[in-house]
């Protein structure tokens, strides 16, 4: 099934590392093989495994893995026979030592992650994975929130710490095309390196963004299989792959055998489907980390108030990726509000 | 006790202007804390000059001012980074001089002020940890001792950009590795994880730090809510800014923690508001760091008053 020309843009999937926000960080050895063979005989060449929030996630603020991700990174390698491998690591959560024990098991990319005016603390973990020899991607988070400028000065610091690729990440899927357009354009002028965009579907401009972003000049671009991922879902790599053919842009990849992955193997794992609900819109609409969504559908069954009130108020309060403690902050300040105002009432 | 404070940065900035006030850490009475000079490596830093104005030396010859200067300091708060303790800590110790480590260095036992202020007063250097590890370790601690066992610990720490200096920038890793040791050799988790994040907004954010704790079967949960309220008033006697944003709250779970599958976690909000010594409020992490300093910098010269005496 293996498609061998050369390809436009470099195609990474991350429905193993974004997707398993949607299943509670529940992955379990079978689905990591299914999905990487699947990935794999599909042509794609960069198959991204780690706990949701990247290498170190497991924990009480973003959820437990139900199998350690190591074991799982372990499969996916062994597993792979033409793909890369790659591992997501934001530093205050991930360590160092973290990218040291993947790049033994096999993992060739570390994609490190931050909040996209924070580019610096990058450097001491960019520079390990150089020292490792695997490629370092720059990875910029909640991209809406900086300026073109902005952006193009975090990157050139990536740049300079060794990067070899840097992405821009539209983590709340709040961008609109031209949002993408100015922002790719102005790195791809600014930088040395590769771009790279990594879409959200939240206001449904998921595959538009990373087909806009092909246009302005981005050289990789990020998918997960039937969009499985945070909030309202990530860029659908099977249909990105369908659009990119009917646009003449050549993907190297098969898309029939990508829809197969998602039929199959993806969507009867998925606890729900990826569907842009009203909290999901919210997350666009009011610039909110998409991992937030599930979290805070828990705390308002806790807490009894409702989650669109929760989300609005992580929006109001300029949340960034990461602060998931902050949702059961909210809930309370709500439900003492709530409790307030009925009080005024009565 | 004559002291120095090495390093003029933000840390050492505030700690310069709390000692100078004269007032203890309890702010009830006189600090035995002499402050001979606060320290840099250039002379056009901001806290140098802040130094020099408040009637301070301040010079610019960083470490080896200090050891050319020993025989007139007992003390140095060092608020350099890991990297640069770690070059100098020996040379203090060999020259009689004791060192309060506010970097995230980790070569001298740790002590958080509130947990445990009087264990280490003889050692020649004690670590402070991190300021994550200052607001959060007091109530691991907290929900531990209203428990046989606490399985596992964790801490969100999340600070304003603009008050994480390069020094935490460039060793993230050693904050959280530091820290998460903390959780547990004084907290008393048996196992742990800490994560700091960084926030941009403007205005800047109140620094918050999250603390959820494993309670396993059978927890007396109204003894850990209460151990948790005893301590807010506890860390409050020397960071007035310290409280509970919310009242803390046990939620069901299962979790699967690494200290094992637990029924119940407590979650415990704070938020710790600076003094606005040097900077503003919003940079409570400076504030809980430089306060605890002060703190154990003062038990030290209270216990060498006694043992003289």
């Amino acid at each position: 099934m293996t498609t061998n020309v050369t390809a436009d843009y470099r195609l990474i999937d991350s429905t193993l590392r974004d997707g398993s926000h949607a299943i509670s960080h529940q992955y379990r050895d079978q689905d990591v093989i299914r999905i990487v063979q699947g990935l794999d005989a599909a042509g794609v060449q960069v198959i991204e495994i780690a706990h949701g929030d990247g290498l170190g996630g497991s924990s009480f603020n973003y959820g437990f893995s139900a199998v350690p991700e190591k074991e799982l990174i372990a499969r996916a390698c062994d597993v792979a026979v033409n793909a890369q491998i790659a591992c997501l690591l934001l530093p205050g959560i991930g360590l160092a030592d973290d990218l040291r024990e993947v790049n033994e098991l096999g993992v060739q990319v570390a994609r490190i992650a931050v909040h996209c005016t924070e580019a610096d603390i990058t450097e001491q973990h960019i520079k390990v994975a150089k020292s490792l020899g695997m490629e370092a991607i720059g990875f910029l988070m909640m991209s809406h929130m900086n300026s073109p400028e902005g952006l193009v000065e975090q990157a050139l610091l990536m740049q300079s710490y060794g990067a070899d690729t840097i992405y821009i990440a539209d983590s709340a899927g709040a961008m609109t095309v031209d949002d993408v357009r100015y922002r790719v354009s102005a790195l791809v002028r600014a930088l040395d390196v590769p771009v790279g965009v990594h879409a959200h579907n939240n206001l449904s401009m998921a595959v538009a963004n990373s087909i806009a972003a092909f246009e302005e000049g981005a050289k990789n671009l990020d998918g997960t299989s039937a969009g499985l991922g945070a909030g309202a879902g990530n860029c659908p790599t099977e249909i990105l792959a369908a659009v990119s053919t009917k646009y003449g842009i050549e993907t190297g990849v098969n898309p029939l055998a990508l829809m197969d992955l998602a039929e199959d193997v993806v969507r009867p794992i998925m606890p729900r489907q990826q569907v842009i609900d009203r909290a999901g819109l919210l997350l666009g609409y009011a610039g909110v980390y998409g991992s937030f969504l599930l979290h805070a559908e828990r705390a308002a069954e806790r807490y009894g108030v409702p989650q669109s009130e929760i989300l609005l108020e992580l929006g109001r309060r300029k949340v960034v990726g990461g602060q998931e403690d902050m949702i059961i902050d909210v809930a309370l300040d709500l439900v003492r509000q709530h409790a307030e105002q009925e009080n005024s009432t009565s | 006790m004559r002291c120095v404070i090495l390093g003029s940065g933000n840390i050492g900035t505030d700690l310069m202007i709390k000692l100078l006030k004269g007032t203890d850490s309890s702010g009830t009475g006189t600090t035995p804390l002499e402050l001979v000079a606060l320290v840099g490596i250039d002379p056009n830093s901001d806290g140098l000059a802040r130094a020099r104005a408040l009637g301070i030396e301040g010079p610019h010859e960083g470490p080896e001012w200090i050891l050319d200067h020993a025989g007139d300091i007992d003390l140095v708060f060092d608020a350099t980074s890991a990297y640069v303790h770690v070059r100098h800590y020996k040379q203090y110790a060999e020259a009689g001089i004791t060192a309060v480590d506010l970097t995230p260095a980790a070569r001298g036992p740790k002590v958080i002020a509130a947990v445990n202020l009087t264990e280490h007063l003889d050692a020649p250097n004690i670590n402070m940890v991190t300021c994550g590890g200052q607001a959060t370790t007091p109530m691991v601690f907290a929900v531990r001792r209203a428990l046989e066992t606490l399985p596992y610990a964790e801490m969100v720490s999340t600070v304003a950009s603009k008050s994480a200096g390069p020094g935490t920038r460039q060793n993230i890793d050693e904050f959280t590795k530091t820290t998460s040791t903390a959780l547990r050799e004084i907290g008393g988790a048996e196992t742990s994880k800490a994560i700091i994040i960084l926030n941009p907004a403007e205005p800047p954010m109140m620094m918050r730090n999250t603390v959820f704790a494993a309670l396993p079967e059978g927890a007396d949960h109204d003894a850990v809510i209460q151990s948790i309220h005893d301590m807010e008033l506890e860390v409050k006697r020397y960071v007035p800014g310290y409280r509970l944003k919310n009242p803390p709250v046990i939620e069901e779970g299962p979790f699967n923690t690494p200290g094992g599958v637990v029924p119940h976690r407590a979650v415990v909000l704070l938020e710790v508001e600076g003094a606005g010594d040097y900077l503003p409020p919003y940079a409570g992490n400076l504030d809980i760091m430089t306060a605890a300093a002060q703190r154990v910098g003062e038990a030290i010269a209270v216990h060498r008053a006694g043992v003289l005496a």
